[in-house]
């Protein structure tokens, strides 16, 4: 154990200890864009974004909290609540039986993570979606965690950043997936009348039900390179219209050109972008904060 | 007009035909056969409760979108007086597949708004089958910005299989306007009253029905994926849609019991195309008590019921960590 493991509180050693997502050292891994064969500990050294192509690789969802907030003084926010299956769903696997799998394979409880912490030495509050979990769809969980973490921020008089990374609502829970889009949108409109900044990132995908309810909320909205943001998927649109669609649709650099989002960022720069922004958005003084 | 029979009402088809025939068949005889066709007619009311009284979730779901179904323009028409449609977004277009304007309910300013489908093949393509388009919502929002300003309630009427899935509306920012739309209902400060009448499709009905009550009608549907959309996923077959359909919980019996809706609208025998003039005098006191119920209450009481309503959307449990 490093003396920083020793330094921090025993909830964030454990938080680490279940990102069993990350890849085991000296394993290859190949790019998914270029496909050049790259060293998985320089992939996580870059940020998981190819140094040969600047491909943006999916990241989970502490790892992506992990670049962006700082080390010391974070605690995560609605860890306790845990999914149920309250219709009893069942397809060619039972629920239950599916949330285990995702928990199993990424470590998490459901799709959503969210923290109290610092940027920088600016407070926030941050909600990453892990993307592994089911597709990062929305349920009870995701909405419940969402909602607690934006009203923290509200009582707290802190910004609030979600990081998105799903498919949409979360068919097995039925209606009241959808739901979840209500309250989710809700929350923000709280925080929004109090005057308190939303920034959202959408990284790839952000699709469906998170999609056409918080993601374009922000008072900025932000975009990782190349990713996928849209309401349908892009398979269902073809089906439905019965012809191709434009190269690069749905991409990122597309709806920065419909004027959809604010910017599109690269991931290694998006901790200093987003700190600059909401010492901005609260006329808090340049040197307000201190980059690590 | 003639009526549409589902595949489950084929006996009640028969039946019907049968009584057409001894009708046409009673104008040119001596004989009297009236009794006959009363008794059949009986008979057929028997079956029609009997058949409807066990519909599956799959079975309702065709009535929700049985062809003849009363629409929003006619509802409008029978329960509202004083109706001045307002068209447009103010940016792109007109969505006619998202209809609202000015009216009176039982003489009262409001504000109606919903989806609207098409009757014929012409009307259908026009009202792209009840999918809006992002101009659709931006409307929606313009007239529920407009019920805000002159403090007039809002009803909305869904009923729609969910938003357009097309590369225009994609380009135009779909999820943008149905999102904004969610967060300008739970700020919005008038009551605001809605109706599931037929289908409520995913996020594209989610869009207008953020009501402080929400009614279905009793054959009225209202789910996150449709059953063919949840089929073609979980079992990669449109054919497993009877199974999503009962899965998803889609009902209005179901999701009342899952607290999810205020109250289900009972429709007549044979659903609400068979009678729509009763359907909507049904649904009309129906809604002119929830409006009662919401009339005097202080918006910023309307506000936190209605923020305290959807934070308790979820069911999950807590462990200790």
């Amino acid at each position: 154990m490093s003396w920083l493991d020793k330094l921090l509180p025993p909830k964030i050693q454990r938080d680490g200890a279940r990102s069993v997502k990350s890849m085991p050292e000296g394993l290859w891994v190949k790019c998914p864009s270029c496909e050049t064969a790259l060293f998985s500990t320089d992939l996580s050294n870059n940020a998981q974004v190819c140094p040969k192509c600047n491909h943006h690789l999916r990241i989970n969802a502490r790892e992506r909290l992990d670049l962006l907030l700082d080390a010391e003084g974070r605690f995560e926010i609605g860890a306790d609540v845990r999914p149920v299956d309250s219709l009893k769903f069942k397809d060619s696997k039972k629920y239950p039986d599916r949330l285990k799998e995702a928990a199993a394979s990424t470590g998490e409880t459901d799709a959503l993570v969210v923290m109290q912490g610092a940027m920088n030495t600016l407070p926030v509050v941050a909600a990453a979606f892990e993307f592994d979990f089911m597709g990062g769809s929305m349920g009870s969980v995701v909405g419940e965690r969402f909602a607690r973490g934006v009203t923290t921020a509200i009582e707290q008089k802190l910004p609030f950043i979600s990081i998105t990374a799903s498919g949409g609502a979360r068919m097995q829970e039925g209606l009241l997936s959808l739901l979840q889009m209500a309250k989710t949108t809700a929350a923000l409109q709280r925080l929004a009348e109090r005057r308190l900044p939303y920034i959202s990132v959408l990284t790839d995908p952000t699709m469906g039900g998170v999609s056409a309810s918080f993601a374009f909320m922000g008072d900025v909205v932000i975009a990782e390179p190349g990713a996928l943001i849209g309401f349908a998927g892009p398979r269902v649109i073809e089906q439905t219209v019965r012809e191709k669609l434009p190269e690069g649709f749905q991409r990122a650099e597309f709806l920065m050109e419909k004027g959809a989002i604010d910017m599109i960022v690269d991931r290694r720069e998006l901790k200093a972008k987003i700190t600059r922004l909401l010492a901005l958005m609260q006329a808090l003084p340049a040197d307000a904060f201190q980059a690590a | 007009m003639k009526t549409t029979f589902l595949d489950f009402e084929q006996p009640i088809a028969e039946l019907e035909a049968k009584i057409e025939e001894l009708r046409y068949v009673q104008d040119d005889s001596a004989v009297d056969i009236s009794e006959e066709i009363d008794r059949l007619k009986k008979k057929v009311q028997g079956l029609t409760k009997d058949i409807y009284a066990k519909l599956t979730p799959w079975q309702i779901s065709q009535v929700a979108r049985h062809p003849q179904r009363p629409y929003t323009l006619d509802y409008i028409e029978a329960m509202f007086t004083d109706f001045h449609e307002l068209h447009g977004d103010r940016s792109y277009a007109d969505d006619p597949s998202v209809v609202g304007g000015l009216a009176r309910f039982n003489g009262q300013a409001c504000m109606v708004l919903g989806h609207q489908k098409g009757r014929d093949v012409k009307e259908r393509t026009l009202r792209n089958f009840g999918m809006p388009r992002p101009e659709g919502y931006r409307k929606a929002l313009r007239l529920m910005h407009t019920a805000e300003k002159f403090k007039l309630p809002l009803l909305t009427f869904v009923d729609t299989p969910g938003a357009y899935p097309g590369i225009g509306a994609e380009e135009r920012g779909q999820s943008e306007a149905i999102g904004h739309n969610l967060f300008a209902m739970a700020g919005l400060t008038v009551p605001i009253i809605t109706t599931v009448i037929g289908e409520g499709g995913s996020g594209g009905a989610l869009a207008i029905a953020m009501g402080d009550t929400v009614l279905m009608l009793q054959y009225s549907t209202y789910s996150v994926i449709s059953p063919e959309g949840c089929a073609s996923i979980l079992w990669k077959s449109a054919e497993k849609a009877p199974e999503a359909a009962e899965i998803l919980g889609i009902t209005a019996p179901r999701l009342k019991t899952l607290g999810l809706i205020d109250k289900i609208v009972s429709e007549p025998q044979g659903g609400a195309h068979r009678d729509p003039a009763a359907a909507a005098q049904t649904l009309k006191k129906a809604l002119a008590e929830a409006l009662r119920h919401l009339a005097d209450v202080p918006t910023e009481k309307l506000l936190k019921t209605r923020y305290e309503r959807l934070m308790q959307y979820g069911k999950f449990e807590e462990q200790a960590a």
